[in-house]
């Protein structure tokens, strides 16, 4: 597999921490700029107006307002679908007070300078609201400061809006105050943070509706996608996907059939120092279509790598081994004392859980436009994580990172695929070779054989009970093989036991917000998984299968205990100890969604309604999501039908409404999907679905009623991309369990797996 | 030589009769606009009206066009009222597959000014959104539909080069 260990120092999350940095505001040509400085490499006594016009600064965004009065907003973070650029822009201008309608935003490519670029984790908003407050602030702060002096009044006496600084009847716009200004100013990490920030009732755009500023170029067919770049000379081509992840190795080419193929330019197979690619040919030729054929004209055989016969089924007996083998793994959580408390063990019980591989299917195939400039390799596609892939180009190069430049463009569709940016490195490869422009497009058949699929995964949950009906403890082992183990490992902190290293995003969700005295969870890497395929990140990624087993193994003890799964979930949200404030927060969630779902209220003959909650992506970004799930199970068929989802959310302060409103509608019916539709089992070493004929995310005839509501809340904004993922795959299936008594452990839910247990 | 209307300009290629129409559309004429998406004429990313018929470009010889009148979403010139609904409603997330939700939906008020639910359902299942957006890309349909007051527009063909629009 890849080493990205060269990479790790690159990828150090520091470097995205805004608060240790000061940030400086200067006047540059006839504009006023600002950003935030550069940990190193800032002189104390550097002028900001010449580090800004020099670009000695490490944003991840800057800002220039000009003559004009027109503000720009530089952002660093990828545009896949979540309009980040607008929720970003609209909490620098607010605090600004800035004419909305004279904002503009851009999407930066890479550079050394613009610091480290991830947009994954559902972060961006979470990350950035606080520091891009600050910079609104302290704009707002130099523009009344010589606001007032140029009319000659006091700042105390200064407002700023509608980029006019107003004081009483007197009022100056900041075009005019950026004409007549000279600005060189230097906040200090400790001043930005003593800015004061407008009260959440002042705001005039965060939590206001809007429109996204990304939307109009995105229905006439003018958005720019990674797949609409052309360089002038470029040739085209497509990759001959070898059988397996790692290990193949090219044997013998035969392009005898490829050769009556009008504009066929040839082959060539790739070598390739990061060992990202293993067995990989490329055909090129003078336009895709031409390529396409070619590469099913071309025959290529292999010494195949080691897992070329492994299957899905073998996958999940490795990993049901592992999670009864106690001796595997590293402990993630260990509250109290299991052993001790399991001594007045009177019942037990136990379950397994299973999720199957899922891809990520972006309709936007893999795609990457290379070419080489004076040396300097630039590579045009849309990614998420430029930080992790940019280092491994250079290094599949074998070129410094300076010489490599990544541009941005629309992602269609990221959800995880596009962070580490492996696709780009064939067409970086070749274009290095042939010494011309390559643009290289993954079918849809290679884009899913390529694909980083989500792991199959394997859950054990044993709960201990005394003799009256008082949980005793929990121990809770787990298994996946990790993304961030062959990506990024240098993410992986130590276990709690300190026996080694685990994966944040195939653990997170396992540490959830209930209070259980006793509780063990061991998280185990599934080495068959690792070696046969990248295990990739899936939007909601650990949480997302995660949730399944521990959602519905709670509503398993809520039954053993006789409870209603709603009330015992409240009644476990205590927000003891570890637990204060959040659970509190979660069982807020789960009140509203009980008053809102009219829980277990007008069901019909075999339709239930079932609960699952969740906390988001990681304890310290916690969003708080209760979803109720209403179906109705054909007891012939085993089919369900899944009628209504309420959810209930508290993000904090809801940045941009509508924009929130749609990454919860696509996010749930996201979960909806990978709960009912997508299955991609791996046969013969790679995944065995590749395109819509066999793979079938849910189509609109598939979309169940959505009511969808927020938390009115001023807290700090939390991440909105994933977390309604999770609790839909438990919900249903709760309730699925409510509606004929069949408690489903495998996802993908199928009808026959429930026909099966109804007949049984 | 294969010649056909394109948003209203005469056009000629010379390419391989079988070339896909998708990619003479984007690589030729340079209007990329219409997307790739899954190749065998099932997500609907790269649909286009043929003498005003909703079909997949990527599976579509550009042999079967000569004489035809090709539309793609450059030439609804940001005058179509679904165009103006989309926004309003604020339904593309990426963007990606909604030139295509766009020209499969034009054909769906082109023939039926007032769809109900199920028309609108039953006309879009087969155009696949990953970010799934679905519900707006309803509500828009529906939105666009009510403020033509039962009546559909009939688009002059437009007059531009595709290269200008491009």
């Amino acid at each position: 597999m890849p080493n990205l260990k060269n990479c790790q120092t690159e990828a150090s999350q520091d470097d995205a921490d805004l608060s240790k940095r000061r940030f400086m505001i200067g006047t540059v040509g006839t504009s006023m700029l600002m950003a935030f400085g550069g940990i190193t490499g800032l002189l104390n006594n550097a002028s900001a107006a010449d580090l800004l016009a020099h670009k000695s600064f490490s944003p991840n965004i800057w800002i220039e307002l000009n003559a004009e009065g027109e503000v720009l907003i530089n952002i660093a973070k990828a545009e896949m679908g979540q309009h980040i650029g607008t929720a970003i822009a609209r909490i620098v201008s607010d605090e600004l007070g800035a004419d909305w309608n004279s904002v503009r935003i851009h999407h930066v490519d890479t550079d050394p300078k613009w610091g480290f670029m991830v947009t994954g984790g559902s972060w961006s908003v979470f990350h950035s609201f606080t520091p891009m407050s600050q910079a609104g602030a302290a704009g707002r702060i130099t523009l009344i400061d010589a606001g007032a002096k140029l009319l000659g009044v006091s700042p105390e006496s200064c407002d700023a809006e509608n980029s006019f600084v107003i004081s009483g009847g007197d009022r100056i716009s900041f075009a005019e105050i950026i004409r007549r200004g000279k600005f060189d100013k230097t906040f200090t990490p400790e001043e930005m943070t003593k800015l004061p920030l407008k009260p959440v009732k002042k705001l005039k755009l965060v939590g206001k509706k809007s429109q996204a500023l990304d939307i109009p170029s995105k229905t006439n067919g003018s958005a720019q996608y990674g797949i609409d770049v052309e360089l002038p000379g470029m040739v085209y081509a497509r990759p001959v996907v070898p059988p397996t992840r790692y290990g193949s190795k090219v044997k013998e080419v035969n392009d005898q059939d490829a050769k009556a193929i009008s504009g066929y330019l040839g082959y060539e197979v790739i070598a390739d120092p990061s060992d990202t690619l293993q067995g990989w040919v490329v055909a090129l030729a003078s336009s895709y279509p031409a390529a396409i054929n070619a590469v099913q004209a071309i025959k290529v055989s292999y010494d195949k790598g080691p897992t070329a016969n492994v299957s899905e089924a073998d996958i999940q007996k490795e990993g049901a081994r592992l999670v009864n083998d106690k001796s595997q793994g590293f402990l993630f959580v260990d509250d109290g004392d299991v052993k001790a408390a399991n001594s007045k063990t009177k019942s037990t019980i136990s379950s397994i859980y299973k999720t199957a591989s899922a891809i990520h299917f972006t309709l936007e195939p893999l795609n990457a436009t290379v070419e080489f400039i004076e040396g300097v390799c630039h590579v045009h596609t849309g990614n998420q994580w430029q930080s992790l892939t940019l280092p491994m180009i250079a290094k599949a190069l074998n070129l410094p990172a300076e010489s490599v430049v990544m541009h941005q463009y629309y992602l269609g569709g990221g959800f995880g695929r596009r962070l580490f940016g492996d696709y780009a490195i064939p067409a970086a490869l070749v274009a290095q070779k042939i010494n011309k422009p390559v643009k290289l497009i993954f079918t849809r058949e290679d884009d899913s054989l390529f694909s980083q699929p989500r792991s199959p995964s394997v859950q054990r949950f044993d709960a201990a009970f005394d003799g009256n009906n008082k949980l005793l403890s929990v121990e809770h082992a787990l298994t996946a093989g990790w993304p961030t183990l062959s990506m990024a490992p240098g993410f992986m902190p130590d276990s709690v036991d300190k026996k080694g290293k685990t994966d944040p995003f195939s653990s997170s969700g396992a540490d959830h917000w209930y209070s259980i005295e006793n509780q063990q969870v061991r998280v185990i890497n599934n080495d068959l998984a690792q070696r046969t395929f990248l295990p990739g990140w899936l939007r909601s990624v650990g949480a997302g299968w995660i949730g399944w087993g521990v959602e519905s193994f709670i509503d398993e003890l809520a039954i053993e205990s006789k409870q209603d799964p709603l009330d015992y979930r409240l009644s476990l949200l205590d927000g003891k100890g570890k637990n204060a404030a959040g659970a509190q927060r979660l069982a807020h969630t789960l009140a509203l969604a009980k008053k809102e779902s009219h829980w277990q209220e007008n069901l019909g003959k075999d339709e239930g309604m079932g609960v699952a909650i969740c906390a988001g992506q990681e304890r310290t970004m916690p969003t708080w999501v209760s979803c109720v799930a209403k179906v109705h199970v054909n007891r012939n068929s085993g089919e369900v039908s899944l009628k209504k989802l309420t959810l209930v959310v508290d993000c904090g302060l809801v940045v941009d409404p509508d924009g929130a409103l749609a990454q919860l509608e696509g996010s749930a019916l996201w979960g909806v999907s990978l709960t009912l539709h997508e299955i991609n089992a791996f046969k013969k070493g790679q995944i065995s679905m590749t395109n819509l004929n066999t793979y079938k995310p849910l189509s609109m005839n598939q979309v169940p009623e959505l009511d969808i509501h927020f938390v009115k809340s001023e807290e700090q904004p939390v991440g909105l991309g994933e977390p309604g993922v999770i609790a839909v795959g438990p919900a249903i299936g709760n309730a699925i369990f409510n509606a004929v008594g069949v408690r489903v452990h495998d996802l993908p839910i199928t009808a026959a797996d429930i026909k099966r247990k109804l007949t049984s | 030589m294969i010649e056909f209307m394109l948003n209203g300009k005469k056009m000629t290629t010379t390419v391989a009769g079988d070339t896909p129409l998708l990619w003479v559309i984007r690589d030729e004429f340079k209007l990329t606009g219409t997307k790739f998406g899954c190749g065998i004429a099932m997500c609907g990313a790269c649909t286009i009206h043929l003498n005003g018929q909703a079909v997949r470009s990527c599976i579509l010889p550009v042999s079967a066009v000569a004489g035809s009148e090709v539309r793609t979403i450059e030439g609804l010139g940001n005058k179509h009222p679904l165009q103006k609904a989309w926004i309003d409603e604020q339904v593309p997330q990426c963007g990606y597959c909604q030139s295509g939700q766009i020209m499969q939906a034009a054909t769906l008020l082109a023939s039926n000014p007032n769809p109900s639910e199920d028309d609108i359902v039953n006309h879009m299942s087969s155009n696949l959104c990953r970010c799934m957006a679905y519900k707006r890309i309803k509500s828009a349909i529906k939105t666009a539909a009510a403020t033509t007051v039962g009546t559909v527009e009939i688009y002059e063909p437009h007059s531009e080069s595709p290269k200008e629009i491009s």
